[in-house]
């Protein structure tokens, strides 16, 4: 659906955008994650047709942004991240001449469906300027939406919204997402994990990383911490696990457990625990660290040689199950844990 | 070319929410009935003299004009830029010019309706004065007075296309026109071609050469009209350009 190579925006001698290529399906959420600076906005105004790329091009359904930037402000639906709406006037009024503008039909019955959608029903006749910030993020969406555009593009849509707001807005994103293509660019790491089917991480303009949030959290480079607890003699314990080839360097902590580093290649927490339990150590509890999609994010953002990298990580870990089951285990603690 | 009057219309309408044309109705007003009120008053007085009407016109709506064009468009645009407003028109399928012309015709129509509204005087004073005020006069000089206002606005909607702030789009729209209105005086000082031009850039120049005179001549209306698209077309490309920053 989105098909963009090597796209690139220069500010001047400032380059906003370095030879970004990415595509998005139909129907698929994907993500555009990196600190503030890094493009994501830039990104999306070319993609809108709201300015040309420097060099590279974009074709959004087929159309080029440029040669048929028409077109393609029709397939689109946007809302910036500063939400800009006309505060004069009342949000039936806007919508409808959002809707005269795209030279939609029917026009009181859509704006009915989508005030509906948006949950913004009994405030129709509202003035904007008297609207909170969560309600006119809301109209902002139901412009976007309003001509039941093919893709959907939004900067930062949860930004400066409570936390009730902000898991109405993703639920809508997700149900919107199911039949059209979404793009939406964000700095909050969880927030891609939740909604996105993919995300990109960029960084100063280029793109450092693109996986599903799942991979991605695979991809760290690095081995992690384990931390054990067993009930009694833990310096037997100690001793045993620092016998095992790799973990030379268990250490016992000052809350009493023992930690050391799971190399990168081999997982070794059932060797561990097979060792202790057979020595007839009483093992409580082995957690390991959570690699989560910040410190991927943290890595890769800081990283000097953001573009080697990207090969190297994917022969790193692609084939470990064991991991991913680990991995699927400690998500569902997390989630648990947020509920 | 639907697109130009959906903007068009809501242009209009938002001068009725706005506080600003308010005060601007009311002083132009005030002025009108005032001023009336005096030349009536020196008619009454004074048996034999007839209130001309075209007063009314030269001495108060013109500079009133004058000062509200570039107060009333400073905001067209510069408030759309400023509140990003401007990103959500230009990234829908509309085009430059639908939005330029737009904005142009809604902020014009309101002015029109106030010139429109101001023809109660005229009417009144048409049944008091026997036998009548003279009407190709008045109508030629209302005629000129929208060729003026067109001009000046469409120059109010491009300077406020180039500014982000309003302030300085007003100033550089009075700026502009009495540029435009004091072009001429240095024609008595040069010669040739550049006496002749200067001449002919003058807004009130071709105003008072015709209209005011009850003339209404194809030359003078013509360089208004021009100076309206021109201005129009600067503007467009101004957004364009925006584009390309």
């Amino acid at each position: 659906m989105i098909n963009a190579i090597g796209l690139t925006k220069y500010y001047g001698l400032n380059c906003a955008v370095d030879n970004l290529s990415f595509n998005a399906k139909k129907g698929e959420i994907l993500g555009f994650l990196g600190p503030n600076g890094a493009g994501k906005t830039t990104t999306m105004r070319i993609l809108t047709g709201y300015m040309p790329p420097t060099s590279g091009q974009v074709t959004i359904g087929g159309y080029d942004v440029i040669d048929q930037s028409l077109e393609v402000r029709r397939l689109v639906g946007y809302l910036p991240e500063s939400v800009p709406l006309y505060a004069d006037m009342r949000v039936k009024e806007y919508l409808k001449f959002m809707s005269k503008l795209r030279k939609l039909e029917n026009i009181d019955i859509l704006i009915n469906e989508i005030l509906d959608e948006v949950g913004m029903k009994d405030r129709a006749d509202s003035y904007i300027e008297k609207l909170s910030k969560g309600m006119r993020q809301r109209v902002g969406l139901a412009q976007a939406l309003i001509h039941k555009p093919e893709v959907l593009i939004l900067d930062e849509p949860t930004i400066g919204l409570d936390p009730v707001q902000i898991i109405e807005v993703r639920k809508l994103i997700q149900q919107i997402g199911k039949e059209r293509t979404v793009l939406l660019s964000t700095h909050i790491l969880s927030e891609a994990q939740q909604i996105c089917d993919r995300v990109m991480i960029i960084n100063r303009g280029r793109l450092v990383a693109e996986d599903t949030p799942e991979h991605l959290q695979k991809r760290l480079s690095g081995s992690r911490k384990v931390y054990i607890r067993v009930v009694d003699n833990p310096t037997k314990a100690l001793s045993l696990i620092r016998n095992l080839p790799a973990l030379e360097t268990a250490s016992l902590n000052e809350k009493n457990q023992i930690e050391f580093e799971n190399p990168v290649d081999k997982d070794l927490r059932a060797t561990v625990a097979k060792t202790l339990v057979s020595a007839d150590i009483g093992l409580i509890e082995m957690q390991i660290e959570k690699a989560n999609l910040e410190d991927v994010f943290l890595q890769l953002t800081q990283s000097d040689n953001s573009n080697a990298s990207i090969g190297n990580e994917y022969a790193l870990h692609d084939n470990n199950s064991e991991l991913e089951s680990q991995e699927n285990y400690l998500k569902s603690l997390d989630n648990s844990k947020e509920n | 070319m639907r697109n130009l009057w959906t903007i068009a219309k809501k242009e209009f309408e938002s001068f009725f929410h706005s506080a600003i044309a308010y005060v601007i109705g009311v002083v132009i007003f005030l002025s009108l009935g005032i001023y009336f009120y005096i030349l009536l008053s020196y008619g009454v007085r004074y048996q034999s003299y007839v209130p001309e009407i075209t007063l009314l016109l030269d001495w108060i709506l013109f500079p009133l004009f004058f000062i509200s064009v570039p107060v009333l468009t400073m905001r067209t645009i510069s408030d759309e830029n400023r509140t990003g407003t401007l990103e959500i028109i230009m990234t829908a399928p509309v085009k430059d010019w639908e939005l330029i012309v737009g904005k142009w015709l809604g902020t014009y129509l309101f002015f029109l309706s106030i010139l429109a509204l101001s023809w109660i005087y005229p009417f009144v004073l048409n049944l008091m004065v026997d036998p009548g005020i003279d009407q190709t006069m008045l109508i030629a000089a209302y005629f000129g007075v929208s060729l003026v206002t067109a001009a000046m606005t469409a120059i109010g909607i491009f300077v406020s296309s180039i500014f982000k702030n309003p302030i300085p789009a007003l100033l550089a729209t009075l700026g502009l026109m009495i540029l435009f209105w004091i072009i001429s005086a240095p024609a008595n000082y040069t010669s040739g071609f550049v006496s002749k031009l200067l001449d002919y850039l003058s807004m009130t120049g071709h105003y008072y050469s015709s209209f005011y005179r009850g003339i209404i001549d194809l030359k003078d209306a013509i360089y208004y009209i021009t100076l309206t698209i021109f201005a129009l077309f600067l503007g467009t490309r101004v957004i364009e350009a925006r584009r390309w920053k």
